[in-house]
C-alpha cells in the first residue's frame, strides 16, 4: 500500500477525538499498523510455505519484534541508511522494500536481489539505502559506522541505523564499532533488539549487566531502554536519537526489550523457553496491543481494519505467487559476479 | 622523471589520488598527526584535514568494517594496517564481508587495504609476516604486491580506482632500499598484469615483492659465475594472476623456479606450480621447484631470520640446482 492509498482510506473514516501520540498523526498510526500487520502476515505466510517444504534453508521470523523494526525505521528519512538484521522484515518494508522482491529473495529465485546467491534477508538495496547483512553477527556494527562516516565526510546529513541482537552484544565488533562511532561522533543509531534469546542462549548466559544500554556509559554516548513492543515508545525514542544524530550530536544506543515469539529458525520449537515466559510475552503482542489502542482511540474502526487486512492479504498473496512461479537461477550463474567491473 | 624511493612512490600515489578525487580518504592507527608508523602519510593531515586523514582507535575490525560502510556509500577509503600481521584481528570483515558483497547483492566495495608486510627487518613473529596467502584463497579480493617504485605508485593508484576491495602488499624491506625512476604525472599499472623484470632464455624465476630484487641479484650472480641466462618474472598482481605471461615464460625457458618470501606450504607458489603442471606440462624439462621461507613463525634474532628466509645466495643455489637437473 502506498502512503496515498493509506491517506485515501483515512478520509473515509471520521476521527473525532484523536489528536496525536509521540508527534504522530492518525495517518501515521494507521501506517504503522499497516506495516506491522503486513510484516506479521508476510512472515506467517513464509512460515506456512516452509512447513509445506517450499522454502529451502532457514526461516528467521521477527514475530514479537514488529513494533521495534517498524517503529524505529519509521523515524528515518528515505535517504537515511539502514543496516537491518535477519528478523527485521518490518524494517525492510518500512524503508520501502518491494514485497515481491523480498519473496523472490527468500525463495532463492533468479530474479531476486541476490539471484539466489545468498539466503534470508541478507540482501541490500541501494535504491532504498539498505545494506545487506552477513551471518556473522556484529560485523555490520562498524559497517553502519562507516556509512555514517561517509555521510559526515560528504555532509549529506544522512543518518545510519543498525539493529543489533542481544547475543551480538558479546562479540568484539560490538565494542569496536560502537566505540569507533562514539570517538568519531558519527550520525548513527544502534538499536539492540533484546529479544531475550540468542538461538537457545538466554540473556542470563550472555551478559551479566541488567541492561545492555548501560554499556553506552562506557562509550560516552546516551543509552536508553525502551519497551520494544510499544511502537509509539519505539518511534518516540528512536526519532529523538535520529534527530540528534542528524544534528551532529553523535550516536545513541537504544535497547529495545522484546521477545522472540518463535524459535531461532522455524525448525526450532524453542522448548527451552519456560512456559511462564512465553505466556508473559504473549500478553504483550505488539500488533494486538496497537490494534487495541487504535481502536480505543477510534482511529482504527472495524471496517477500516478489515479493509487494510484484506488488502495486505492480497499483497502478500501476490508477492508469494510471483515468487513461487519465478525460475530458479541457472546453475552456471554461480560462477558470475565475484568481482565488480 | 625523478629517482624516487619505494616508500615515497606510495606516498606520492596516495597524495595525488586524494588531490584528484574527493571521495578518497585515509584511515588507520597513527596515520594522521604522527604520519604513520613508517611515515607514508606524513604531512597528509595538514594537507587534507581531519575528515580525510583519520586517526582511528586501535581496532582493525573496526577500521575495515568502517571502510566497507564508507565504500558502500560511494567513498574510496584507503585503510592502513599498521603491520599486515595485524589484519588477523580484522580478518572476518575482509573475507566474509568485503569479499562477498558484490557476489551476494551486487554492490561495489571500492576500498584499499595497505598491508606493510614482510621480514628482513628483525621485527619478530608479529611484525614480519607475509599474509597474502591468507587472502589468496578468498574469491572477491584483489591482491597486488609491487617490487619497484614505478609499480608501487602505479598500483596504488590503480587499486584506489578499482571497484573491488584491493589488498596492497607493500614490503617494508623495500621502503627505503628500493629506488627507481618514477615519471611525473598520472599513470596506473593495470591490476592483473605481471612484467618481465629480466629477460632470459634458460630458466624462469617466478616471483614478487621483496624477492624480485633478490632474484635479480641472484640472476646476475649465476650469469657471471655459470653463464645461466635467467628470466625473472615479477608477478606484481597476485589476484588475479597474469597466467599468460607466466606460461609464455615457462614455454620459452622450459624450467620454472618459484621464489617467494612467504612460507612454502600453501603459499602462492603452490598454486602457480599446480597451474603450470596442468596447463604447460609438456614444455617442462625439469621439476617445478620452490624457494620460500621455512614453515615456522618468523623468528626474531637476525641469525635465525637469515636461516628462515630466502636470500640472493639461496636463490642462486636454487637456480644452479634446477639448471643442472
Amino acid at each position: 500500500m502506498t502512503q496515498t492509498e493509506i491517506s485515501n482510506l483515512l478520509e473515509k473514516v471520521k476521527i473525532e477525538e484523536f489528536q496525536s501520540i509521540a508527534g504522530l498523526t492518525a495517518e501515521d498510526c494507521i501506517t504503522l499498523y499497516y506495516y506491522m500487520r503486513l510484516t506479521r502476515s508476510f512472515e506467517m505466510r513464509l512460515a506456512s510455505l516452509y512447513r509445506q517444504g517450499k522454502v529451502v534453508g532457514g526461516v528467521y521470523l521477527g514475530t514479537g519484534n514488529e513494533a521495534t523494526s517498524v517503529g524505529a525505521t519509521y523515524a528515518l528519512k528515505p535517504e537515511d541508511i539502514l543496516a537491518p538484521m535477519h528478523r527485521d522484515t518490518g524494517a525492510h518494508f518500512t524503508k520501502g522494500a518491494d514485497l515481491a522482491s523480498m519473496a523472490l529473495q527468500l525463495l532463492g529465485r533468479a530474479n531476486g536481489p541476490t539471484g539466489g546467491k545468498d539466503n534470508g534477508s541478507h540482501h541490500g538495496d541501494k535504491s532504498i539505502n539498505t545494506l545487506g547483512m552477513i551471518s556473522h553477527l556484529g560485523t555490520m556494527i562498524p559497517v553502519a559506522a562507516g556509512a555514517a562516516l561517509a555521510s559526515k565526510i560528504k555532509k549529506t546529513k544522512q543518518v545510519a541505523m543498525h539493529f543489533i541482537g542481544d547475543g551480538t552484544s558479546s562479540i568484539g565488533d560490538f565494542h569496536e564499532g560502537i566505540n569507533f562511532a562514539a570517538v568519531l561522533n558519527l550520525p548513527v543509531v544502534y538499536v539492540i533488539e533484546n529479544n531475550q534469546y540468542a538461538y537457545s542462549t538466554p540473556n542470563s548466559k550472555q551478559f551479566r549487566s541488567s541492561w545492555l544500554a548501560k554499556r553506552a556509559v562506557g562509550y560516552g554516548i546516551p543509552g536508553i531502554v525502551i519497551d520494544g513492543t510499544d511502537v509509539f515508545e519505539v518511534y518516540r525514542v528512536t526519532k529523538w536519537a535520529v534527530d540528534r544524530a542528524r544534528e551532529g550530536k553523535g550516536p545513541t544506543l537504544i535497547e529495545s526489550q522484546t521477545m522472540r515469539m518463535r524459535g531461532h529458525s522455524e525448525h526450532d520449537a524453542a522448548d527451552y523457553v519456560p512456559e511462564e515466559v512465553k505466556q508473559k510475552w504473549e500478553k504483550k503482542d505488539p500488533v494486538d496491543e496497537l490494534v487495541e489502542r487504535l481502536q480505543s482511540w477510534g482511529v482504527l474502526t472495524d471496517g477500516l481494519k478489515k479493509q487494510i487486512d484484506n488488502q495486505i492479504n492480497d499483497e502478500v498473496d501476490a508477492a508469494f505467487d510471483t515468487a513461487l512461479e519465478a525460475s530458479a537461477p541457472e546453475g552456471s550463474t554461480a560462477a558470475e559476479g565475484v568481482f565488480a567491473g | 622523471m625523478a629517482e624516487t624511493t619505494y616508500i615515497k612512490a606510495i606516498s606520492d600515489g596516495l597524495r595525488e589520488e586524494m588531490q584528484q578525487d574527493d571521495s578518497v580518504f585515509l584511515l588507520g592507527e597513527d596515520i594522521g598527526n604522527y604520519g604513520g608508523a613508517f611515515k607514508v602519510t606524513k604531512g597528509f593531515l595538514d594537507e587534507f584535514g581531519e575528515d580525510r586523514v583519520i586517526d582511528t582507535p586501535l581496532a582493525e575490525s573496526g577500521i575495515l568494517g568502517v571502510s566497507i560502510g564508507a565504500a558502500l556509500q560511494g567513498m574510496r577509503p584507503v585503510a592502513e594496517m599498521q603491520f599486515s600481521d595485524f589484519v588477523a584481528t580484522g580478518f572476518n570483515q575482509l573475507v566474509n564481508n568485503a569479499a562477498k558483497i558484490h557476489y551476494r547483492w551486487g554492490a561495489e566495495v571500492p576500498m584499499v587495504v595497505r598491508m606493510p608486510s614482510g621480514g628482513g627487518v628483525h621485527g619478530g613473529p608479529f611484525h614480519s609476516q607475509n599474509t597474502e596467502a591468507w587472502f589468496f584463497h578468498v574469491p572477491g579480493l584483489k591482491l597486488v604486491a609491487p617490487s619497484t617504485p614505478y609499480d608501487a605508485k602505479g598500483l596504488i593508484r590503480a587499486a584506489i580506482r578499482d571497484s573491488n576491495p584491493v589488498l596492497y602488499f607493500e614490503h617494508k624491506y623495500l621502503y627505503r632500499r628500493e629506488k627507481g625512476d618514477v615519471p611525473d604525472g598520472d599513470y596506473t599499472v593495470e591490476i592483473g598484469k605481471g612484467r618481465i623484470a629480466r629477460a632470459g632464455r634458460h630458466l624462469s624465476v617466478l616471483t614478487y615483492g621483496s624477492m624480485v630484487p633478490a632474484s635479480l641479484e641472484a640472476a646476475e650472480k649465476v650469469s657471471n659465475s655459470d653463464g645461466i641466462d635467467v628470466e625473472v618474472v615479477d608477478l606484481r598482481s597476485l589476484m588475479p594472476l597474469d597466467m599468460d605471461l607466466i606460461y609464455d615464460s615457462v614455454k620459452k625457458t622450459n624450467k620454472a623456479l618459484i621464489v617467494h618470501e612467504d612460507l612454502k606450504t600453501g603459499g602462492i607458489g603452490a598454486e602457480l606450480s599446480a597451474r603450470i603442471t596442468e596447463e604447460v606440462f609438456e614444455w617442462l624439462d625439469g621439476p617445478i621447484r620452490r624457494i620460500a621461507s621455512i614453515d615456522t613463525p618468523v623468528p626474531f634474532a637476525p641469525s635465525l631470520e637469515e636461516y628462515f628466509m630466502p636470500n640472493p645466495e639461496k636463490i642462486a643455489q636454487g637456480i644452479r640446482d634446477l639448471w643442472s637437473y
